[in-house]
């Protein structure tokens, strides 16, 4: 999967160093009290939200199907950890591992009849699903019901989510630049010639559906962890939440796994940073949404990168010559 | 009670609470006949209907059919507002940016509704005194018949309009081919706006009526009514109109039925349940016609 040959994999080493590097100054920020364990802490949840919007993105970018009930892989990821930690004492990093499978196969289940669908159809499907998993939920006694589920150990700490969010990106990224990658893109352009072409469709939609959930799954077991607890209230694991990783998407760029990760960072960090701003918070994001929808469509990075390449010719771009000598979604 | 007792009075009150998501349901299946959108706004126009009549009775102690028109005139107005703003300049668009607008709207006037009238709910004016009719073993109350007939009646006044006026015949037109309706010099954009004011209308009357019913209204009213309306369009057929009332009265029934043979907890999953085996066994709904797709 993760290939360190050739221009791909000059990209892949010297990424993941200047990662490394990150890592290292966080690490002694935090070692000096210049970052207080308040700021890592929102650190580890702009990390797990990362996860989700670049999975999403994966679905909605990529493949351009929008699915908005990514909150419901989530949920079964934060609970289902939750309930392996708890009641079963299994050890934590197996039982993230468990819960991305399972919210995996739930995908697949979800998405074999889901993904016969298109568009207007496919949105409101993935919505009921979400909120039927929310509803399963609430009715199991076991993990608190309507209560929630508190009293989860914290196992989750920030250096976990920083790994599990490069490990996220990495594989999204290395997924969409392979052959099969191509072919998820295919269907996004246009779905009836990728198929007259020889492309599996189906195959390819589940296929990017089922890693989108794995990954939605263990931000999930990374969630219930942190928090130490979860609630089945919309706007930890029902619509809303669901909504708020779109309006990262959407804003971040659709198809752009850098703008996802721009925007993770920036709506996650805002409402801590403004603490007068979060009650209008709900209030600024979806005109920022409509406005971006009516002027900017296709988002914050338009399918570009922030990579190696794009700023060269960011910079080397001459007065004269517009944005079109950028070609979009190419470089990496 | 004997069992089919239990029926028959779940079935009453199911028509009575369908006959609101028929309401509904019949904006969604107009706007999507029209434009191929999904108004996800729908939902907050029914919850802006329900205050603006709470408005209309209590601080200006209107009675209640003058305060249920103007609640509908304002929304009307909202609502072809919201069409003129966020989704006119997206109707060549493709459909992904026109629905997240649709979602934004529908977000946007959520919680501007929280913060200009509070997250808390309030209890709706009670205009017209409690009843209680008694039909053999079978309960009835006065609000639940107002319910019905209300609706009923400006479902009989949408049918007349849709069929024998010329706007309503020009909506026919442009919901048959767009193309074709402006080339016999139907104004297009006109008759969009009239679709969002007519079904704003009634979404709003919609509000009231359940304000009414269940004493009371708060900002997120507004979502689950707004999607199980939806289903209830998809249900009967979307862009059909028939197929909204007769979806409407369905969801009201079948959601009732459940809560009173099965779990009140699982009350909203029958919605989506409903909506994804109709989607998977006849997507075309009830009383839709089957279109092949055109490459």
């Amino acid at each position: 999967m993760l290939d360190l040959k050739g221009r791909k994999g000059k990209w892949n080493i010297s990424v993941l160093i200047l990662l490394g590097i990150l890592y290292l100054v966080i690490h002694c920020m935090a070692a000096s009290r210049i970052l207080l364990p308040y700021h890592i802490q929102v650190l580890g949840l702009v990390c797990i939200n990362i996860i989700l919007v670049v999975s999403l993105n994966l679905i909605n970018g990529f493949l351009g199907q929008l699915a908005i009930g990514h909150a419901g892989f989530l949920a079964i990821g934060a609970y289902l950890s939750a309930a392996l930690t708890v009641f079963y004492g299994f050890p934590f990093l197996l039982a993230i591992l468990i819960s991305g499978i399972a919210a995996g196969l739930v995908g697949i289940l979800i998405g074999v009849p889901a993904l016969r669908l298109t568009g207007d159809y496919l949105a409101i499907a993935t919505l009921g699903f979400g909120e039927i998993i929310r509803v399963i939920i609430l009715n199991i006694p076991a993990v608190g019901g309507p209560r929630g589920f508190s009293g989860i150990p914290r196992l989750t700490n920030f250096g976990l989510t920083y790994l599990l969010a490069i490990i996220t990106v990495f594989v999204v990224k290395n997924f969409i630049d392979s052959a099969h990658g191509r072919a998820v893109v295919s269907i996004r352009e246009d779905e009836i010639a990728a198929d007259s072409l020889g492309v599996n469709t189906t195959y390819y939609k589940v296929a990017a559906f089922a890693i989108g959930a794995f990954f939605a799954g263990t931000a999930g077991a990374l969630f219930s962890h942190y928090m130490q607890y979860i609630s089945p209230a919309p706007s930890q694991i029902g619509f809303l939440r669901s909504i708020e990783i779109l309006i990262m998407v959407v804003l971040g760029g659709l198809g752009s796994l850098t703008g996802s990760v721009i925007t993770a960072f920036a709506l996650t960090l805002l409402p801590e940073l403004l603490r007068g701003f979060a009650e209008y918070r709900m209030v600024i994001y979806p005109i920022l949404l409509i406005l971006m929808m009516l002027f900017r469509p296709s988002g914050l990075m338009a399918g570009n990168e922030l990579s190696f390449e794009f700023l060269e010719k960011l910079f080397k771009r001459k007065p004269k010559s517009n944005a079109k000598g950028v070609s979009p979604g190419g470089a990496n | 009670m004997v069992w089919y007792t239990i029926l028959i009075q779940q079935i009453i009150n199911g028509l009575a609470l369908g006959s609101v998501y028929a309401l509904i349901a019949l904006g969604y299946t107009m706007v999507y006949g029209i434009i191929k959108l999904i108004n996800f706004a729908h939902g907050e126009i029914y919850m802006l209907g329900a205050y603006f009549g709470f408005f209309a009775l209590t601080i200006f102690n209107l009675p209640l059919i003058p305060a249920m028109l103007i609640s509908m005139l304002l929304a009307a107005i909202i609502g072809m507002g919201i069409e003129r703003i966020a989704y006119r300049p997206l109707r060549n668009a493709p459909r992904i940016a026109a629905l997240i607008t649709a979602i934004g709207a529908s977000l946007l006037i959520q919680s501007v509704a929280q913060l200009t009238f509070g997250a808390s709910f309030r209890p709706f004016p009670q205009v017209i005194p409690f009843q209680r009719i008694q039909v053999g073993p079978i309960f009835l109350t006065n609000r639940q018949l107002i319910m019905f007939g209300v609706a009923i009646l400006l479902m009989v006044l949408l049918h007349l309009i849709v069929h024998y006026t010329k706007i309503g015949k020009a909506m026919r037109a442009v919901s048959m081919d767009k193309e074709a309706a402006l080339l016999m010099g139907i104004d297009v954009d006109k008759v969009i706006s009239f679709t969002f004011a007519v079904g704003s209308a009634l979404a709003a009357a919609g509000g009231i009526l359940v304000g009414m019913y269940y004493n009371r209204i708060d900002p997120y009213m507004g979502i689950m009514p707004g999607l199980k309306a939806f289903v209830a369009a998809v249900l009967g057929g979307i862009g059909v109109i028939p197929g909204a009332v007769l979806g409407g009265f369905l969801m009201g029934t079948a959601e009732n039925l459940v809560v009173a043979f099965g779990s009140s907890t699982y009350r909203d999953a029958v919605a989506f349940a409903v909506l994804i085996l109709v989607l998977l066994l006849r997507p075309s709904g009830l009383l839709g016609k089957r279109q092949n797709e055109k490459v």
